[in-house]
């Protein structure tokens, strides 16, 4: 059985898409860094907590037919890259919605869902997907 | 810094091998390194081991350890590396077998990649394949490593980079040539239709676009480039050795639809080698997916953006096309994909190509061959340059 | 001081499955069966859903509507139902996380068959009235299992509410509750059991209807009140025909139950029952408005509210979250085999 402390760490990433923005240059970053790739040490102590917007647009998806057994209830399921209306790219599955009305520029949202349990005695893990945002 | 060659070069058969463990493969292909070279096995002073998870495929870590023992090296207490970088690992662990002989630390080096993937289940190496990318944040979130290929592709062909059909060929590509290679996994070229109509994986890509689950192993001997004619006159020149780092995830990339790596890692060895794309003859990319292969031509300069799948559809990139020939050796599609061996295996080709012993598929007056070997979705990219001398 | 909803949240899963297709598989006739429930459908959700994904939904939906309000003011969270994803862990906790409340806070989760959602309400208007709180969240949401075969299989939904009540700025004034409890086995389920049991045609006038009609009375005699004196009633509604059929037992016509009654369009909801018809008829409700509540939860007990609709709902922020008649507007249908699965009915290989 996995440890329960690496996904509780990453709680608020996970559940409400709590990232960072780096007070020296103002790049929004998810997931959170204590670190800026661009300002390096000048970013050290300077980085702060950062809502990421939760609606935004599919950038790129794929129908993913060959799945892990997290997900073998919802083969096939769709996954996406989302450009949040922040600027800020997250990779999430889509879910809610008809293979075919997916779309390259489609509005979506986030929401909570399951992402995986660790069998029928262990914790289950929640995480942010995306839905529809007509 | 002293120029380095390669003195000896082994590979074993690639495919499912089910009679063959670990260390029976890691053997195999470092004796035939050994033989090629002439070299009694003694002379070795260090030993650099590509591979990317024997701890979760056969449950065993300390590769360095299991690699020296078997291959007579620990008996000497001969210094060994193992060295992991995703789908680059065998690339890598060749660049710092080039480095250790090029900084005169070493003298003469054995660089190996193996691989033993079938003894776990398919789930399960999926998912240790799957860890090559952002595991938290892809893999957890339901992005397979297929699908982040897929992805990519999709959006290829949204922006009118590669056309579906275009990136199918380069599994075509592929497979024309492991019908040329006694060693290939898979020895039979498929028509376009095949790749098309294959099952999917995460569309737009299916079965066929997707390299095989294998086992294998490869191997080369490196010394100082003066002493190579010591040893034997079948020799070829490491022109360049790079490597290029890149973001975990690719949702990081500003641009997802070429790897910065690739293109940093080949301007750096084009740099060193004091040539240009246009001076390569072959080419050996990293096609674990079928579109990998239409980035490689345009990141490594090959071809512009937009032009490389025309030349892959139309059969540009076979060895006997007189343009820049790609994955003679069948590519990771056909030839097989063994994880840490293929950044070796791609390094072993290019040197029969430029020794003129590529048999069937051999590529006429190849002077300069170029690997380029991925880990991840292009989060580490080496780029080697060989010369024939 | 005044107690009240400061802001109310709803959520339903897209998906649905239509009695007919049910009773294809069972050889019945699941279009009569429908009939005979006053029932035309019922949600279903997908896999990756459950209570506490929905209460989260109905939750975040809730505190859209008031972006005023810091949900770390949040002092209590309680999420009533009888699917909680957990035996022992609350779901309580994973929402608050989910809507940034915690950690200055109390929680717990409660069971009361379908009026665990209502009995939250109770327990957040007296942390609020005694000044102990300065908000608290109750959520009524479940995603009940009717076994296969069964008359429950037509109804057993998916769904839930959120309420967020407070002292300042409602949008409607709760001027009473109160409760009628008793032990009565009409219906349970019994820890590890994966679907419920229910006494029949006990579950009726004994139970349902008992409580209910005795907890109504109550309050219309408390409160010196008619039913004419309210404009809407919400009815615990475990299918169309009982809730049609006790408002009119006790008065109230069938134009004040419209808006309240929402398990004909996505069957019952059980915990989520009733906050989410009430939450139908605040989507519709103006100042002034008199709605009269009571639920029902087997084992048995009713909770009854007299509430009446502020002048401040004419600045609630209504408009930043769906409301009902949106989120129920397009839903996906399902065939039994996709139902199966998703319900987890199929054995799957380890």
């Amino acid at each position: 059985m996995a440890g329960v402390a690496r996904e509780w760490r990453e709680i608020p990433g996970r559940y409400n898409l709590k990232g960072t923005k780096c007070g020296n240059c103002g790049k929004l970053f998810f997931p959170a860094r204590s670190f800026c790739p661009n300002c390096r040490r000048a970013s050290m102590g300077k980085m702060e907590d950062h809502d990421i917007c939760r609606t935004g647009k599919v950038f790129t998806f794929s129908v993913v037919h060959e799945a892990p057994e997290a997900n073998n209830l919802q083969k096939p399921y769709v996954v996406a890259m989302v450009q949040t209306d922040d600027g800020v790219m997250v990779t999430a599955q889509l879910v809610d919605v008809e293979f075919d009305k997916v779309q390259i520029g489609m509005p979506v949202r986030a929401v909570l869902r399951k992402l995986s349990t660790d069998g029928e005695s262990g914790v289950i893990r929640y995480g942010y997907k995306f839905v529809p945002n007509e | 810094m002293r120029e380095v060659a390669i003195i000896g070069i082994g590979v074993t058969k690639f495919g499912e091998l089910w009679n063959k463990s670990f260390r029976a493969l890691g053997i195999e292909a470092g004796a035939k390194a050994i033989e090629d070279a002439n070299l009694s096995g003694s002379e070795i002073d260090g030993v650099f081991i590509g591979n990317l998870s024997a701890g979760r495929f056969i449950n065993q870590q300390h590769i360095d350890a299991l690699v020296a023992d078997y291959t007579g090296m620990a008996s000497r207490h001969i210094p060994a590396t193992r060295v992991e970088a995703g789908g680059a690992s065998g690339g890598v662990a060749f660049r710092q077998g080039v480095m250790a002989v090029a900084s005169g630390m070493h003298d003469i080096v054995m660089v190996g990649g193996a691989e033993k993937m079938t003894d776990l289940d398919d789930a399960s190496i999926n998912s240790v394949m799957d860890a090559t990318a952002d595991s938290e944040w892809e893999a957890e979130m339901g992005a397979t490593f297929a699908s982040l290929h897929a992805m990519i592709a999709q959006r290829m062909i949204y922006e009118g980079t590669a056309t579906r059909e275009e990136i199918a060929s380069v599994a075509v590509n592929s497979h024309f040539h492991g019908a040329f290679n006694p060693n290939a996994q898979f020895k039979k070229a498929v028509p376009i239709e095949t790749v098309l109509r294959s099952g999917p994986v995460a569309t737009p890509l299916g079965m066929f676009d997707t390299a095989p689950i294998s086992d294998g192993a490869a191997s080369v001997v490196l010394c100082p480039l003066e002493d190579a004619k010591k040893y034997t006159d079948n020799y070829v020149k490491v022109a360049a050795s790079a490597q290029a780092s890149d973001t975990l995830a690719l949702f990081q990339r500003p641009d997802i639809t070429s790897y910065g790596a690739t293109v940093a890692a080949s301007q750096k060895a084009y740099e060193l080698a004091g040539i240009t794309a246009a001076d390569i003859n072959v080419a050996e990319v990293h096609d674990v997916y079928s579109v990998g292969g239409i980035m490689a031509l345009q990141d490594l300069g090959f071809y512009k953006k937009g032009e490389a799948g025309k030349a892959m559809l139309e059969g540009q990139c076979h060895f006997d096309s007189g343009k820049v020939a790609i994955n003679t050796s069948g590519g990771l599609k056909a030839r097989g994909h063994p994880i840490g061996a293929t950044g070796v295996a791609q390094i072993v080709e290019i040197a029969h190509q430029l020794r003129g012993t590529a048999d069937n598929r051999q590529v006429k007056d190849a002077k300069y061959g170029l690997a380029q070997n991925v880990g991840g979705t292009g989060s580490a990219v080496t780029v080697s340059i060989l010369e024939a001398i | 001081m005044d107690v009240g909803i400061v802001s109310y949240g709803a959520y339903v899963p897209r998906y649905r499955i239509k009695p007919e297709e049910i009773g294809r598989i069972w050889g019945v006739d699941g279009k009569g069966m429908g009939k005979g429930l006053m029932i035309n459908q019922k949600s279903v959700p997908s896999p990756d859903e459950d209570v506490v994904t929905i209460a989260t939904e109905a939750a975040r939906n809730m505190m859209a509507r008031v972006p005023e309000v810091d949900p770390r003011d949040i002092g209590a969270m309680y999420v009533g139902s009888e699917s909680h994803p957990y035996a022992v862990k609350p779901t309580s906790t994973i929402v608050a996380e989910a809507i940034e409340a915690t950690p200055n806070m109390t929680a717990a989760d409660m069971e009361f068959a379908c009026k665990a959602g209502t009995a939250g309400i109770q327990v957040c208007m007296g942390l609020v009235g005694s000044g102990m709180v300065k908000y608290g969240v109750a959520i009524g949401a479940d995603t009940s299992q009717g076994a296969p075969g069964d008359a429950l299989e037509y109804s057993a939904s998916a769904g839930g509410a959120a309420y967020l009540i407070g002292s300042e700025k409602i949008i409607a004034k709760i001027n009473k509750t109160l409760s009628f409890t008793t032990d009565t086995p009409d219906f349970w389920r019994r820890e590890g059991q994966p679907y419920p049991k229910h006494g029949g045609r006990f579950t009726g006038e004994p139970a349902y209807f008992r409580h209910i009609t005795s907890a109504a009375k109550m309050m219309l005699e408390a409160m010196g009140t008619k039913p004419e004196d309210y404009n809407y009633a919400v009815f615990h509604q475990p299918n169309g025909k009982f809730p049609t059929r006790v408002a009119a037992q006790l008065g109230f016509t069938p134009e004040q139950i419209q808006y309240g009654l929402l398990t004909p369009e996505i069957g019952n909801t059980y915990s989520g029952a009733v906050p989410l018809g009430l939450a139908n008829v605040l989507d519709h409700a103006k100042p002034g408005d008199r709605i009269f509540v009571t639920s029902y939860g087997s084992g048995a007990g009713s909770d009854a509210f007299d509430i009446t609709v502020t002048d401040e709902i004419n600045n609630y922020k209504r408009d930043k979250a769906p409301v009902l008649e949106k989120i129920l507007a397009d839903p996906i249908y399902l065939d039994y085999g996709t139902y199966a699965k998703f319900k987890g009915k199929i054995v799957l290989p380890e």
